[in-house]
């Protein structure tokens, strides 16, 4: 069976001036339906460009990227942002949720995007799992930052996605909240067989991950 | 999906109305900017309709007759021929000036007297006071007498008029009659009279100056304007003047067409002004939102939905100004008539029109949108990696083809308004691109205001100094946005300025109340000494005295004028040749006058054989003569053999004694000359007592009384003054509410900063001081560039539209100086007031 998500040799140079950085280099990694995946490695040793490399979110420098049966190298930003609706979902380390949009709303808008409607009681539903069943009509400023990291894995699971990538989803918060969001990760990871793709710090939780990939210095050491 | 189907997306509606939830006071104030734009494109609009309807109305009615002839001598066999052929209607009348006497109240003052035969104007009516005087006067019980005069003498209707021999009544007073121009009326006062009452008065004798006029009803086929062609011939040679409703029409239409055309420019310039408002206000929104966007970016919204959604914001905010603009307009429209009363021939009535309306709103939604664009294009360039890192200002490689599109329609657009404002394509192309170099400068002046800050601030200077002059350059700083909106509102606005006063000296010029408003004629000489006593001892200066000797043409280059009057290729105006010429001897010049040919001789010795006058330029042009050609005047008999020896270039606006010729010292003396003599009264009551006196002691000298002359042409000036600030004031109202906005909308981006040096340690007077570097800064630099813009614009339209001189009023220039700065740091100050007294934290969470 073809992996959900399958890297090859990724290489990404940014060039800044006259001189080139290679921020990745040669990067293999794959990652089948269902599985879970932690991104480790210190800090500037490019975790957060492999992860955008991954969800799409910018094209390598060489190398491919298939997600979901899509070469992503083959399609404009339009069409990898229609991949990203259907099949991929994020949870970001400062949350990004909309602020002038309630929590409700957030979650919504992934659903609105493909043009569904009627959905409203799956989001409601889905906020009511991550606890937050009254706090529906609230603004992001209003919410503790746990809250609003549990508003955006409620938006990143609106769509059922196949695949949700989370750059490190906990390193804003403190250790219970952490904990009680990371529970709800594997939970969703359980419950709906979403694969996961983790950017973590935190050895205790790419421990709990079915594949651990160490980054140093731009390339895979493990 | 393209951005125009992703317009049609309820979804973008949707999104646009939540995204501008904390926004929505905010964008409220930028809508707002517009609105005094198009409130002021709907209230001209609605009233140049209704002139144009109204003056297709009484088209026929502004001269009171189809076709008017007029000339200078009674009508002779040919012309009583030509009237018969041109058939019709027919109507007469007789002017001439002559002093008017009220016994009852001991005054007399000179006038235009009019003696009217037949059913004169047979379009229109003679408006009179009470209404029934306008039929008693043409039964011969009494006369009309021009309203002003009726009210500087006292007149009630009944009081005796006494005109040369014949003492009458006065039936009422004249308020106006057809194809009379109030303003110019009371230049000299009208005293209307029955035709049949003319030998009465025993006034028309010969040699005096009278203008003989014929009003004609013609039937509707064939039209005048064939008439008129037809006759053209007929009419030059018997020197007869002609005037046409339908010319009328156009000349006022033109004249009022030429001002609604200035004026809406300016409502233009004030719409201009509230786009770059809206789109400076756009800019720093979408600026803010740049992080939603890659957010929804990475939750698989497409470009052009996302582009789409600010897209609409901006359709939204345009269209909520227009409408605004569209209600305020509607209401100042019904004040315009009072603004613009007293500058037409008619009352108008203004009336609401709905294309107006929309055509205004459309202006007002399509220029938002083009302006609100080019801050737009920035969405589609936001990648969604920013979502989970910060931004790094990527270069955008190559040219950026919808940026260069949006410039371009940009300036389509305003090219485009002005030709559809002036009709040339000289001055829309001139417009528009005057804006295009302010806008360029503007920019180019911000960057080297970044630049400069950048290079130049040295380290010597306090920690406030150096950090209010680090902000001008930081990345996601503001000066351009604010150098370019600021500096263009101050370009508008001082060019406005300029133009207003360019446009007002040329029409007349300062300096008025030092000018004579009284001239004394035919003072004898045995009685010059008697009158300058008089004027003295009232209290009145002799501003002015000249001799006259009165004088006709004999020959010129030679040739006898009799012969050249009946020569037609000779092409020189009858009335030059055989006017009579009043003119004077001097030894020099004087402040109405320069000499722009040849010279001036200032005396000559007695019996000289050919004496050197100077002529005024146009009568120079009228007959022919240069310096060096000869002619000789006829004076009482006898001949005076002349050469022009120079050519004068007369100001006529002056009201000084200017003459046509001009002799010098030593050849007229011997001839018998009567004087004139000009003073300065105080108004016009102290006027009547003069030529009370004068008449006593006096009775041959005739006064010209110009105090009213003045004050109306005093109150023309005020009008046309009022006209062109009240819609300058719209400008000026959207500069400030265009400053606020780009302010206020500012604001987000130094405050996190603000607070973040208030964290740090930093005094509140601390960070107030850096404000107030910055937005000094940006305030003065743009003031200064958009007075340097100003300063070139006003030249330019003083050079090529206005063709005058220019001079840059110091006093505006050095008041927007000062000003511009001083309320970009009082609204910037302000409007981060409640940053400093709010609770940090509350603001670090907000603006996160
Ligand atoms: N646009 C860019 N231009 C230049 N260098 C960049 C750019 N984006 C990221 N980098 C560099 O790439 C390296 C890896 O960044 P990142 O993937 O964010 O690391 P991590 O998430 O592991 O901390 C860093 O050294 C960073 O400075
Ligand atoms: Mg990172």
């Amino acid at each position: 069976m073809q992996a959900l998500l399958a890297l090859e040799n990724l290489t990404k140079t940014y060039r800044s001036g006259a001189t080139d950085l290679t921020v990745l280099a040669g990067v293999s990694l794959s990652v089948g339906a269902g599985e879970t995946c932690a991104i480790v490695g210190p800090s500037g040793s490019g975790k957060t460009t492999l992860l955008g490399l991954s969800a799409g979110l910018d094209v390598p420098t060489s190398g491919t990227v298939r997600l979901a049966g899509h070469d992503l190298g083959s399609l404009d930003e339009d069409a990898r942002a229609r991949v990203r609706n259907q099949h991929v979902g994020f949870v970001f380390q400062n949350f990004q949720l909309l602020p002038t949009l309630t929590a409700l709303e957030n979650v919504l808008v992934p659903v609105e995007l493909r043009g569904e409607s009627g959905r409203r009681g799956d989001a409601v539903d889905l906020l009511g799992r991550v606890g937050l069943a009254d706090r529906l009509d609230h603004y992001p400023v209003q919410l503790s930052g746990g809250e609003q990291q549990r508003v955006a894995l409620a938006r990143a699971f609106v769509n059922r996605p196949q695949l949700l990538f989370a750059d490190e989803p906990t390193g804003n918060l403190d250790g219970d909240t952490a904990g009680h969001i990371v529970d709800m990760l594997f939970e969703l990871n359980r419950t709906a067989g979403t694969a996961l793709v983790l950017v973590t710090h935190d050895l205790d939780l790419a421990a709990r991950c079915g594949q651990i990939a160490r980054l140093r210095n731009g390339r895979r050491v493990e | 999906m393209n951005p125009i189907a992703a317009v049609l997306e309820p979804w973008t509606w949707r999104m646009a109305w939540r995204d501008s939830r904390r926004s929505r006071p905010r964008l409220l104030l930028f809508s707002l900017s517009i609105t005094l734009g198009i409130a002021a494109l709907v209230a001209l609009g609605s009233m140049g309709r209704t002139l144009r309807s109204t003056i297709d109305e009484q088209s026929k009615a502004l001269l009171g007759a189809d076709l008017v002839l007029s000339s200078r001598q009674a009508a002779g066999p040919d012309e009583t021929n030509l009237l018969q052929r041109l058939g019709g209607e027919r109507a007469s009348e007789i002017s001439f000036a002559s002093m008017v006497s009220f016994p009852g109240r001991d005054a007399t003052r000179l006038a235009n007297v009019r003696a009217l035969t037949g059913g004169f104007p047979f379009y229109g009516r003679i408006e009179t006071e009470p209404p029934s005087a306008s039929e008693e006067f043409r039964r011969g019980e009494g006369v009309l007498v021009e309203e002003s005069m009726a009210q500087q003498f006292e007149l009630k209707p009944g009081d005796p008029v006494k005109l040369g021999t014949w003492t009458t009544r006065l039936a009422g007073t004249l308020r106006r009659v057809p194809g009379d121009s109030v303003a110019f009326a009371s230049l000299a006062p009208r005293v209307y009279i029955a035709g049949s009452k003319l030998p009465d008065t025993g006034l028309l004798r010969r040699g005096a100056i009278v203008r003989y006029r014929t009003m004609l009803k013609l039937p509707d086929v064939p039209p005048v304007g064939d008439i008129v062609r037809d006759n053209k011939e007929e009419f030059r040679r018997l020197r007869l003047d002609f005037d046409t409703a339908e010319k009328r029409r156009e000349d006022l239409g033109k004249a009022l067409e030429d001002l609604n055309a200035f004026l809406n420019l300016v409502a233009f310039v004030a719409l201009l002004l509230g786009a770059v408002g809206i789109a400076s206000a756009i800019q720093v929104h979408v600026q803010q939102r740049l992080g939603h966007v890659a957010v929804l970016r990475c939750l698989g919204a497409s470009m052009a939905s996302t582009f789409s959604i600010y897209l609409v914001q901006a359709l939204a905010l345009g269209a909520v100004g227009s409408l605004a603009g569209v209600i305020l307009g509607s209401a100042v429209q019904f004040a315009l008539p009072v603004v613009f009363r007293g500058l037409l021939p008619f009352p108008i009535h203004v009336e609401f029109s709905f294309v107006v309306a929309a055509r205004a709103a459309a202006a007002g939604i399509g220029i938002s949108l083009v302006f609100a664009l080019l801050p737009l294009l920035a969405v589609r360039r936001v990648s969604p990696l920013v979502a989970i890192r910060a931004a790094y200002e990527s270069a955008a490689a190559g040219i950026d083809w919808a940026r260069v599109a949006v410039f371009a329609s940009i300036a389509a657009t305003v090219f485009g308004f002005a030709l559809l404002q002036t009709r040339r394509w000289q001055q829309g192309a001139g417009f528009a691109a005057g804006l295009g170099i302010a806008f360029l400068l503007l920019a180019a002046a911000a960057r080297a205001l970044v630049w400069a800050a950048r290079r130049f601030t040295p380290a010597r200077l306090p920690f406030a100094w150096r950090q209010g002059l680090a902000s001008l350059h930081r990345p996601q700083n503001r000066t351009g946005t604010l150098i370019v909106s600021l500096g263009l509102g101050t370009f508008l606005l001082l060019t406005l300025q300029f133009t207003r006063s360019t446009l007002l000296n040329r029409l007349f010029p300062p300096g008025n109340d030092r000018q004579p408003n009284a001239i004394l004629f035919d003072v004898q000489p045995d009685q010059l000494d008697g009158v300058v006593a008089l004027l003295k001892g009232l209290g009145y200066p002799v501003l002015d005295e000249a001799p006259i000797v009165t004088m006709r043409i004999r020959t010129l280059k030679d040739r006898p004028v009799k012969d050249l009057a009946t020569n037609r290729a000779a092409r020189i105006p009858g009335w030059v040749l055989q006017r009579e010429y009043r003119s004077t001897w001097r030894t020099n010049l004087v402040d109405s006058e320069k000499l722009v040919a040849g010279r001036l001789v200032p005396r000559v010795e007695a019996g000289a054989a050919r004496i050197p006058v100077t002529l005024e330029q146009g009568i120079a042009r009228d007959l022919g003569v240069g310096v060096g050609d000869r002619l000789s005047f006829d004076v009482q008999g006898l001949a005076l053999e002349c050469e022009v020896s120079g050519i004068r270039e007369v100001d006529w606006r002056q009201v000084r004694p200017n003459f046509f010729v001009v002799f010098p010292a030593g050849a007229l003396e011997a001839a018998p000359a009567m004087h004139v003599v000009a003073t300065r009264v105080a108004d016009a009551k102290s006027s009547s007592r003069l030529q009370r006196e004068l008449v006593k002691s006096f009775p041959n000298v005739s006064a010209l009384d110009l105090t009213l002359v003045l004050e109306t042409v005093g109150n023309l000036v005020s009008k046309v003054g009022f006209a062109i600030r009240f819609m300058a004031l719209f400008t000026v109202m959207t500069g400030v509410v265009v400053l606020v906005g780009a302010i206020v909308t500012g604001r987000w981006q130094r405050s996190r900063e603000s607070i973040l040096l208030r964290t740090l340690g930093a005094s509140r007077a601390q960070v107030r001081a850096i404000l107030f570097v910055e937005y000094a800064s940006l305030g003065f630099l743009a003031a200064l560039t958009g007075l340097v813009l100003a300063a070139g614009g006003g030249w330019a339209l003083a050079h090529f539209v206005f063709k005058s001189g220019f001079q840059i009023p110091w006093l505006d220039a050095v008041v927007a100086l000062l000003a511009v700065p001083a309320l970009t740091v009082a609204v910037g100050l302000s409007t981060s007031r409640g940053i400093a007294n709010a609770p940090p934290l509350e603001i670090l969470r907000q603006e996160a």
